[in-house]
């Protein structure tokens, strides 16, 4: 535990000296949403009625553009060799690299989402809903991203590959949570969505920290 | 397995085996496209669209069987290195994809005239669609190192990841398409088939699964042969530096 401690203050220290990534990722968060009154228009019961896929849609897509810089960092400098050898098992260290990724990106998502919801004239109760789908459906797009981060590394083109790997991965945690705001806005029960969120976040741990690990350790050779 | 996972071993059983699975194949899909096109009815519904079908289902089929393999393959080949494992594993992914592709296209045309469009998000067209950017990540993975082992290992791993996560995927596009889909447009459903159309079906799935089979077995042997014809030329390179 102290070991992953440590791990996470290291990620968290890195993230804050670099400063400005997470904050990007937010802004394209926003401006892509922005965008879409634009391009649909402004009437407010269309923005609402599409507003909980908007904000999923684009979560996911800024979840993913910073994705590249989970490993590739470490990978490129050396340092994740030197990571992979010290006794620590290899999934501490990618629980550690998922907990920070979430923190730096999905809980700053989060907190720009009540802003959105404003623009999106979506209701008080659906942007709580809205929340929660957030909080529980992000760390599972970090932990199945950092598989798709671990592989590409030292790939040509590794960043545009990404998306292709990981995206139709991503497919069943847009559905459920579109699915269970949709519900709420429309006052049918939506906590069952919720739950099985809930449980693809369970098993994307154990399955996303082994394949990481597995797909670094090759990576590594 | 029979010591198939040793590659020499491998090219004399496919040398064996690759001739009578050529010539079953075309035996079953010349006479599933003879039953299927000239010897059984036409639906009392679809009328001649439904011969679609015996190309659309058996394909949509291989393009799930292909996957399976290519799953199954990778996962024995990141356990017990077996470099055929690895072999067929990419080679069973271009199959699977244009299985996949041909199950896509057969299905937006036998679409435009059964249900008035080309594409409708129906729960099985959707998964299908899926299926082929799985393919598609999983092609794009192997072939983008330097280094094709490395793409081989890397890209073993998705296969194994993406497997878990097919059940996932179809279950929740099941699940999206209950609550979305319009009820006008439903996928015909056959509970009851007539004997008459079953039996070029299963020709032909039989067919398109010796089919497959067969450009396995020869995409395997290429990639052996091709890998042992870089082994010789890096001896040579070797060889001449030293």
């Amino acid at each position: 535990m102290s070991r992953f401690i440590e791990l996470l203050r290291r990620e968290l220290r890195l993230a804050l000296r670099q400063g400005s990534d997470s904050m990007m990722v937010v802004g394209f968060f926003v401006l892509a949403v922005i965008l879409f009154p634009f391009g649909i228009g402004p009437e407010p019961g269309i923005l609402a009625r599409v507003a909980p896929g908007l904000v999923w849609v684009n979560a996911l897509l800024a979840a993913m553009l910073s994705l590249d810089r989970l490993y590739q960092g470490d990978y490129e400098d050396g340092s994740l060799e030197l990571l992979i050898l010290t006794p620590a098992p290899l999934e501490l260290l990618v629980a550690a690299k998922v907990t920070a990724h979430w923190l730096t990106t999905g809980l700053p998502l989060m907190a720009a989402s009540p802003l959105l919801a404003v623009f999106l004239n979506l209701d008080a109760t659906d942007l709580g809903v809205l929340l929660l789908t957030l909080a529980v459906g992000t760390p599972t797009l970090s932990l199945i991203g950092s598989v798709g981060a671990a592989l590409v590394l030292g790939a040509r083109r590794g960043g545009v590959l990404i998306s292709l790997l990981v995206l139709p991965l991503f497919i069943p945690v847009l559905i459920f949570a579109v699915g269970a705001v949709d519900a709420a806005s429309h006052g049918f029960p939506w906590t069952g969505q919720l739950a099985i969120l809930g449980a693809i976040l369970l098993g994307a741990v154990p399955l996303g920290l082994y394949a990481s690990a597995a797909a670094l350790k090759q990576a590594a050779e | 397995m029979f010591g198939l996972q040793n590659p020499t071993k491998f090219l004399k059983f496919a040398k064996l085996v690759g001739p009578w699975l050529a010539g079953s194949t075309i035996l079953l899909i010349g006479s599933g496209l003879w039953f299927g096109l000239f010897n059984s009815p036409a639906d009392y519904q679809q009328g001649e669209t439904v011969r679609i079908m015996y190309i659309h289902v058996p394909s949509a089929w291989m393009g799930m069987f292909a996957y399976s393999v290519m799953a199954i393959a990778s996962a024995i080949a990141l356990v017990w290195k077996h470099p055929v494992a690895d072999h067929l594993a990419r080679g069973s992914a271009p199959l699977g994809a244009a299985f996949t592709l041909i199950c896509l296209v057969s299905g937006a045309l036998w679409g435009k005239p059964m249900w008035g469009t080309w594409w409708v998000w129906d729960a099985r067209l959707t998964s299908m669609l899926i299926l082929f950017f799985l393919y598609l990540g999983y092609m794009a993975l192997a072939g983008a190192f330097d280094d094709p082992e490395r793409g081989a290992k890397a890209s073993a791993i998705l296969a194994v990841v993406g497997w878990i996560n097919v059940p996932i995927i179809k279950f929740s596009v099941d699940w999206w398409n209950t609550l979305h889909q319009p009820a006008s447009v439903t996928k015909t459903a056959m509970p009851s088939i007539d004997p008459a159309m079953l039996l070029p079906l299963l020709l032909m799935g039989v067919g398109f699964t010796t089919f497959y089979a067969t450009l396995l077995l020869w995409r395997v042997r290429a990639e052996i042969l091709a890998t042992r014809i870089r082994n010789i030329r890096l001896a040579q390179i070797h060889a001449e530096g030293a």
